[in-house]
C-alpha cells in the first residue's frame, strides 16, 4: 500500500494544469523581489525551484498560498484564482475567510517545521481534517494513523514536537499537510534546517509521495533530489526565472551562465 | 611541589589519588543562619508574649459570621473582576495588535488611561457617577428616542461602582500582559496554522493563546493576587469587603489589632490557596513546553527522600497517560 490510498484517488487527465502563475510581480518596499514569474505545473508532477537565497524561490513559493500578497499578475491553482475575486473589470483581494477556503487544498511544509508545539502528534494531524473542515474525527483518526505508519513514525502518535527528532518533527509537518488531503503540496526548504544524518529521511518521504502521484512544488538546494525526483527544474536568479526545464537538461547541461555558476558551487 | 610526580620506573604518579574528598567551608553561611535565627525567635517570642496581639480575640473573630460573609464578598469581587478584566483584556490586545489604526490607538487610550489613573481615584469617580451623569438611558445616540431610562443613583450601588473600578483597572493591566504572550509567539505558527486553512479566530484559540499561556500566567497570577490585596481598597465606598467587615467590628469594639490580624490572616489564606491553583495551572498549560513537565511538589519530594539515584526523569509516557 503506497501513500496513494490516503489522497484522492481518480488519477486526473495528463494536460490539467495545477498551478499556474502568469506575470507575478511582488515588492517588498522599494525592492523588487519578483520580476514577472510565468510558470505552469500540471498535475501529478514535481517541480523543483532552485537558485541562490535571495532570489524570490521562497517568496514565489508563499505567494501561491497568499501567505504573501502578489502586486501584478495572477496565481491560479486547480483553475481558481487565488487570494483575489473577479468583481468584473477589477480584482479585489479577498476576505479573510474565503483565502482560509483555498488553502485548504494546498499543503505547505516549512524550512522550521512549525508544528504546533502544545499538541501531540496527533492531535496536530487531527487539527485542520477536524477543526477546520469539520470532518469526522472517527475517520480522520483512523486517516493520521495510517499516515504516520507510512511515514515510519507510528509508535511516536503521542509524543509532543519538542520530543522529537528534527527529521521527525519535518516528516508530521508532511504528514500534517497530508492529513488535509491537498491537490498540492509547497515544501519550503524542508531539509535545510535538518542535520545532514536526519536529511535522508524527509527526502525518502517526499520521493515516495511525488511516486504516488502527489503535485509538488520543491523550493530546494538538494540537487540530487530535484535531478531525481523533478519533472521539471527551475532556476530562478535575481526574482526571475532563468532557465527551466527538464532536470537532466538544466543540471546536466545549464545554458545560463548563472545556473551554470550556480551549479559549480553546489554540486 | 607538584602533584604528578614520575616514578623510578618512569610512570606518572598522583598523590591526591588517594585522598578523601569532602565538601568546601562556608563560614558566612553559618554566621547569616545564626542572624536569622536569632531574628525568628525575637519574632515569636513577641507573638507569643507581648499580650496586646489579643489572640483569643483573633480566634474569637476568626469565623464570625461577618468576617467569613467579608472573605467571601471578598474572593467574589476578586473572581468577578479578574473574568471580566482579562476577558476585556484579551479583547484589547487583539485590539492593539490590529492593523486598523483606529482600533490600536484606541485601546491604546483605554490602557493609558485606566493604567495611568490611581485606582483608588477610579472608584471614587464611579462611586459618585451619578453626579456626572445623573440618567442613563439606552437609545439610539443623538437623535432617536431612548429605550431604558435609569437613575444612576439607584443603579451604580456600591458594588457595582467596586466592579467597575477593579475590572476596568485588571482589563488595562492584562491587556499589556496578553500582548507581551501573543507577540511572543513565533510568526511560523501563524503561517502553519494559516497554511491549513485556518481562520483568524481560531488561530488565536487554538494555537497562539494556548501557547501564549506560558508568558501570560506567571504575570497574571500576579495580578490575581495583587487584586485580591487592592480590593481591600473597595472598602471606601462602603463595599462589605473583608477589610471593611474588620472595620465594622474593631469600630465598635476598639479591638483593633486584633482583627487587623484576622484580615491579614484570612488575606494570607486565600493567597496561598491562589498560589497552589496558579502552580497547577501553569503545569497545564507547560505541555510540550519542554520534554518533560515540571515535577508537583509531591513528585519533587518523593524524590528527594526516594532511593537513589535521583538523577532519573521520570518517563514522559508515564506522566502524559491521556493523548
Amino acid at each position: 500500500m503506497t501513500l496513494q490510498a490516503t489522497l484522492p484517488s481518480a488519477p486526473p487527465p495528463a494536460a490539467r494544469i495545477m498551478m499556474q502563475a502568469t506575470g507575478v510581480r511582488k515588492s517588498f518596499g522599494a525592492l523588487e523581489v519578483l520580476k514577472g514569474i510565468n510558470l505552469s505545473l500540471p498535475y501529478g508532477e514535481v517541480m523543483c525551484l532552485l537558485g541562490q537565497s535571495g532570489s524570490g524561490k521562497s517568496t514565489f513559493l508563499r505567494c501561491i498560498n497568499h501567505l504573501e500578497r502578489i502586486d501584478f499578475g495572477r496565481i491560479r491553482v486547480d483553475g481558481e484564482l487565488i487570494g483575489y475575486k473577479d468583481r468584473g473589470g477589477y480584482l479585489q483581494e479577498m476576505h479573510e475567510h474565503d483565502i482560509a477556503r483555498q488553502r485548504i487544498h494546498i499543503g505547505m511544509v516549512f524550512q522550521h517545521f512549525n508544528l504546533f508545539p502544545h499538541m501531540t502528534v496527533l492531535q496536530n494531524l487531527m487539527e485542520g481534517p477536524v477543526g477546520v473542515k469539520r470532518e469526522d474525527r472517527e475517520d480522520v483518526r483512523e486517516r493520521a494513523h495510517g499516515i504516520l505508519r507510512r511515514v515510519g513514525l507510528s509508535e511516536k502518535v503521542n509524543a509532543y514536537p519538542r520530543q522529537l527528532s528534527g527529521g521527525q518533527q519535518q516528516r508530521v509537518a508532511i504528514a500534517r499537510a497530508l492529513a488535509m488531503r491537498p491537490k498540492l503540496i509547497l515544501f519550503d526548504e524542508p531539509t535545510s534546517a535538518l542535520d545532514p544524518e536526519l536529511v535522508s529521511d524527509v527526502l525518502d518521504v517526499m520521493r515516495d509521495l511525488a511516486e504516488s502521484g502527489m503535485t509538488m512544488i520543491v523550493v530546494t538546494h538538494e540537487i540530487a533530489f530535484a535531478r531525481e525526483v523533478a519533472d521539471r527544474v527551475v532556476f530562478m536568479a535575481g526574482g526571475e526565472i532563468v532557465e527551466q526545464g527538464r532536470p537532466a537538461d538544466v543540471l546536466g547541461n545549464p545554458s545560463h551562465p548563472q545556473t551554470q555558476a550556480f551549479l559549480a558551487k553546489v554540486l | 611541589m607538584s602533584i604528578i610526580e614520575t616514578s623510578p620506573e618512569g610512570q606518572d604518579v598522583d598523590h591526591t589519588i588517594e585522598m578523601m574528598i569532602k565538601p568546601a567551608r562556608h563560614p558566612g553561611r553559618w554566621v547569616a543562619t545564626a542572624f536569622v535565627a536569632l531574628l525568628a525567635a525575637m519574632l515569636l517570642h513577641t507573638l507569643i508574649s507581648n499580650p496586646r496581639f489579643e489572640w483569643s480575640v483573633v480566634g474569637q473573630y476568626f469565623t464570625s459570621q461577618t468576617i467569613l460573609l467579608g472573605v467571601r464578598r471578598t474572593m467574589e469581587l476578586t473572581a468577578i473582576a479578574m473574568v471580566s478584566g482579562v476577558s476585556l483584556g484579551v479583547m484589547l490586545a487583539v485590539m492593539r495588535l490590529s492593523p486598523n489604526p483606529i482600533l490600536s490607538s484606541a485601546s491604546w487610550l483605554f490602557v493609558w488611561f485606566f493604567r495611568g489613573s490611581p485606582l483608588l481615584v477610579q472608584l471614587l469617580f464611579w462611586y459618585n457617577l451619578s453626579a456626572l451623569f445623573p440618567d442613563i438611558t439606552l437609545g439610539i445616540p443623538f437623535v432617536g428616542p431612548d429605550f431604558v431610562a435609569l437613575d444612576a443613583n439607584a443603579l451604580i450601588t456600591p458594588y457595582l461602582a467596586a466592579l467597575l473600578g477593579l475590572g476596568l483597572n485588571e482589563a488595562a493591566y492584562s491587556a499589556e500582559i496578553i500582548r507581551a504572550g501573543i507577540i511572543s509567539i513565533d510568526h511560523g505558527q501563524t503561517e502553519a496554522a494559516q497554511s491549513i486553512g485556518m481562520s483568524r479566530g481560531r488561530l488565536l484559540r487554538r494555537v497562539v493563546l494556548p501557547q501564549a499561556m506560558r508568558v501570560i500566567l506567571p504575570p497574571l497570577g500576579n495580578d490575581t493576587i495583587n487584586m485580591l490585596k487592592m480590593s481591600a481598597l473597595v472598602s471606601i465606598i462602603a463595599v462589605p469587603e473583608l477589610l471593611f467587615a474588620a472595620q465594622t467590628i474593631y469600630t465598635r469594639t476598639f479591638e483593633t489589632i486584633p482583627l487587623l490580624l484576622v484580615a491579614v490572616l484570612w488575606y494570607l489564606i486565600v493567597v496561598s490557596v491562589l498560589s497552589v491553583i496558579q502552580y497547577y495551572i501553569e503545569r497545564h498549560f507547560a505541555r510540550g513546553g519542554s520534554r518533560s513537565l515540571p515535577l508537583t511538589p509531591l513528585q519533587s519530594l518523593r524524590r528527594f527522600f526516594g532511593p537513589w539515584p535521583r538523577d532519573g526523569a521520570i518517563k514522559p509516557d508515564q506522566k502524559r497517560s491521556a493523548p
